[in-house]
């Protein structure tokens, strides 16, 4: 996995330091938030594969209305699995533990982030979390769902849910533990004269995150250790049987759980705001609006996560609540969409992968929205509660939405990680299959979902598979996209061509240095020049050093 | 668990040897206690997720609690969280004692702390052997035990942390009135375990 040993001999600002990095750092706890954000990146995406193989398993189970493939009890196993693996091992550490940890010391200008052996500790926690979910694959599957409501989830298998629980409680600490230190990185590492509207919008985003990390977090960990006793010890917390309540668990589970799609989404739209106006070369339309409404999001997302218990008998003045509340989210996100399509409109556009993930993402979050504001109300929701409906509305905003993201973001930020570019034309065959493989594998299921088709089955109506032909082979070319991608990652990697500082002509702090960056980061003070997104703004200010100034003049040259 | 960065600060002396190093020592410290008051506010979220919990079930229930629990006694943990309290502001003595660099008075008043926390561990130990019920008896008592054994945890922690100041202040220089993080952050945990003890005192025995 190491790129450094690799590295040429000729990039001018390389420190002796990053050439003599040995690749087994990548394997070994390390503080250097560069070497953790790869080893996030990494383990993230094989978990990503694994997720993805089960997926497909699943489709392959349902391209026929019958039981032929998986069987009823692995069915039930390997949904529970694709469903944890890609929320906590996948979409989570990628989106905040890998990018995060990247981006952030080197976009506020600082040499690491503010605590880094809580954060080397925060990463070596994931592994461990993910091998039991494994190993519960070859002992005993967890088998009640991603949301393991009780009493399902204390009566289906002792091992396998107890695997489960303590998976995720590591993987909460893990979060938690990052959380705490990209908010205290953000609010007191920037360099000087950066202020918080100074600030990149992937950071604003982060800022958000991680105080929904912070906050609902915690309270996932109060449900789990609240299951753990019911599954162990014998109580009856959420058991009705013994006096207790299910409908508890289901509150404290969502109090976490819908602030956690905005854990996966947020800093998504962090990525794409600063993604767009490097690839559009025009300003950011609404920096402060994009900013406020990550803030907004944070806050409304804590206040309407009974908007999935709308059918679990949550009294009727509760519903009317959480409904408008879910509705009132729909404002500061369409304020996102809205100020990302203005940015490109007009733009001097450079169609290449990340731009074209960048709006793919737009394209597809913005179907997952609208679906979202359709399933906030409750006489549509009661209809389509735990159909395919909700599959196809959440997969628009988990994998159209992060995942087409986290790609564009991988596109975008690869030659400053690895100081190589990615081959392009294999990026746009990786997107078109991405796209194309996409919609065909997940629009259907809106319609299955309309007619009735209840998600969470093995065997299914007859009348339903041809749609559900579809959709398996919508996720065979979903699969198959990921092959270029591995192959282009890999090879540009090891033999791409040299990536320079900024190959993108960007603005913000992380292009003001080598590609990769030192140890470190900065060789030379970074220089605060102009806002991050000033495109096609001209500016006459005094840079100190020369270096820098011959970096900024090639910026304004290409604007 | 080596490797060629583990610290930070030697990162700074193997590759930058100027300007680095000692930046790194200034910086630190606010940052921590920052770290700690965020760290506290997850701690507090979990709390709060099984006060509602607790909370919820009460309101629910017909009867609270659940006819036949026997009568939970209020004179021993009353004790208890008046030697709980207490222990936060001799603590806070100690803090003082070493922002004037005495270290002996700052290890007599966490000595004193350290005691206090073990006598209120003590007397909860006492207390779960003479409730007369246990945890599964009904989802009273299942509750009860989950969230004072939770908070007890917290004690223990605690009252390492404490025990850890002591065992670090032996070597002669280790605090001093410039520098005291770990000092500071026992006491803001100690302080924090204490708040949740109220709280929960409150709504598990007078509310
Ligand atoms: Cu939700």
């Amino acid at each position: 996995m190491s790129a450094t040993s690799l590295e040429p001999k000729t990039e001018p600002h390389k420190s002796p330091a990053t050439e003599d990095r040995p690749w087994t750092d990548y394997f070994t706890f390390q503080t250097d938030h560069k070497v953790i954000a790869i080893q996030y990146f990494v383990i993230s995406f094989v978990f990503y594969l694994i997720g993805g193989a089960m997926a497909t398993a699943m489709r392959g189970e349902l391209a026929t209305p019958n039981p032929d493939l998986l069987g009823y009890d692995n069915y039930n196993g390997v949904l529970t699995l694709h469903g944890t693996i890609m929320i906590f091992l996948w979409i989570v550490p990628a989106g905040t533990g890998a990018f995060a940890n990247y981006l952030l010391p080197l976009m506020i200008g600082a040499k690491d982030m503010a605590f880094p052996r809580l954060n080397a500790l925060a990463f070596w926690i994931l592994p461990p979390a993910g091998v039991m979910l494994i190993v519960s694959l070859v002992t005993e599957t967890p088998q009640a769902g991603w949301t393991s409501y009780p009493p399902l989830s204390v009566t289906s298998g002792q091992l396998g849910e107890m695997l489960w629980i303590l998976s995720l409680l590591l993987v909460g600490t893990s979060s938690i533990l990052g959380a705490i230190n990209f908010i205290t990185t953000i609010i007191n590492m920037r360099i000087k004269d950066m202020t918080l509207f100074d600030m990149p919008l992937y950071c604003w985003a982060m800022l958000a995150t991680s105080i929904l990390v912070l906050v609902s977090t915690p309270v996932l960990a109060g449900a789990l250790i609240l299951l753990s006793f019911d599954l162990i010890a014998g109580t009856a917390f959420f058991n009705p049987t013994g006096g207790g309540d299910p409908i508890v668990y289901q509150h404290l589970f969502w109090f976490y759980s819908h602030p956690a799609v905005y854990i996966m989404i947020l800093p998504i739209f962090g990525l794409v705001s600063d993604i767009l106006p490097v690839h559009a070369r025009k300003p950011i339309f609404g920096y402060r609006a994009i900013a406020y409404s990550s803030l907004a999001i944070c806050f409304l997302g804590l206040v309407v996560w009974a908007h999935h218990m709308f059918t679990s008998g949550t009294p009727g003045w509760l519903r009317m609540f959480f409904m408008i509340a879910t509705m009132a989210i729909a404002v500061p996100t369409g304020i996102k969409v809205f100020s990302w399509v203005a940015t490109i409109w007009g733009g001097k556009i450079r169609l290449n992968s990340a731009m074209l993930f960048a709006i793919g993402f737009i394209s597809f979050f913005l179907v997952g929205g609208l679906s979202g504001v359709m399933v906030a109300s409750v006489p549509f929701d009661i209809h389509v509660h735990d159909t395919y409906f909700i599959v196809a509305h959440f997969h628009y905003v988990l994998f159209g939405g992060s995942v087409t993201g986290i790609y564009a973001g991988l596109y975008h930020w690869f030659p400053k990680m690895t100081g190589r570019m990615m081959n392009d034309t294999w990026g746009k065959v990786h997107f078109v299959l991405h796209f194309v493989g996409f919609n065909l594998c997940f629009f259907p299921m809106h319609i299955l979902g309309l007619q009735g088709m209840p998600r969470r089955v093995v065997q299914y109506n007859p009348e339903f598979a041809t749609l559900n032909m579809v959709c398996t082979v919508g996720s065979v070319l979903l699969a198959i996209s990921t092959i270029p991608f591995l192959i282009n990652a890999v090879w540009s990697w090891l033999y791409g061509p040299k990536a320079s500082a900024n190959p993108w002509k960007a603005l913000t702090l992380e292009w003001q240095t080598a590609s990769p960056p030192p140890i470190e980061n900065f060789d030379e003070e970074p220089v605060l020049w102009s806002g991050p997104y000033e495109y096609g703004i001209d500016f006459d200010r005094e840079a100190d050093e020369l270096s820098v100034r011959d970096l900024l003049a090639e910026v304004k040259a290409e604007m | 668990m080596t490797g060629s960065t583990l610290d930070p600060s030697q990162t700074s002396l193997n590759y930058h040897h100027d300007a680095t190093a000692a930046g790194h020592h200034e910086e630190h410290p606010d940052h921590r206690i920052f770290g700690i008051y965020m760290f506290l506010i997850a701690e507090s979220m979990i709390f709060l997720g099984l006060f509602t919990a607790y909370l919820t079930f009460r309101a629910v229930s017909p009867v609270w609690p659940p006819p036949g629990t026997p009568e939970t006694e209020l004179l021993l943990p009353g004790i208890n969280t008046i030697i709980l309290i207490s222990s936060s502001f001799v603590m806070n003595q100690g803090n003082r004692a070493i922002k004037q660099n005495n270290v002996a008075g700052m290890r007599a008043w966490f000595g004193a702390t350290a005691l206090m926390g073990a006598i209120f561990l003590a007397g909860q130990g006492y207390e779960y052997a003479h409730t007369g019920f246990g945890l599964t008896t009904n989802l009273f008592t299942s509750t009860f035990y989950v969230l004072t054994g939770f908070h007890g945890l917290h004690v223990c922690f605690g009252l390492s942390l404490i025990l850890l100041v002591l065992w670090r202040s032996l070597k002669p220089g280790r605090y001093s009135s410039e520098s005291h993080f770990g000092i500071e952050a026992a006491e803001l945990y100690w302080h924090f375990v204490d708040i949740v003890w109220i709280v929960l005192f409150t709504i598990l025995y007078l509310f």
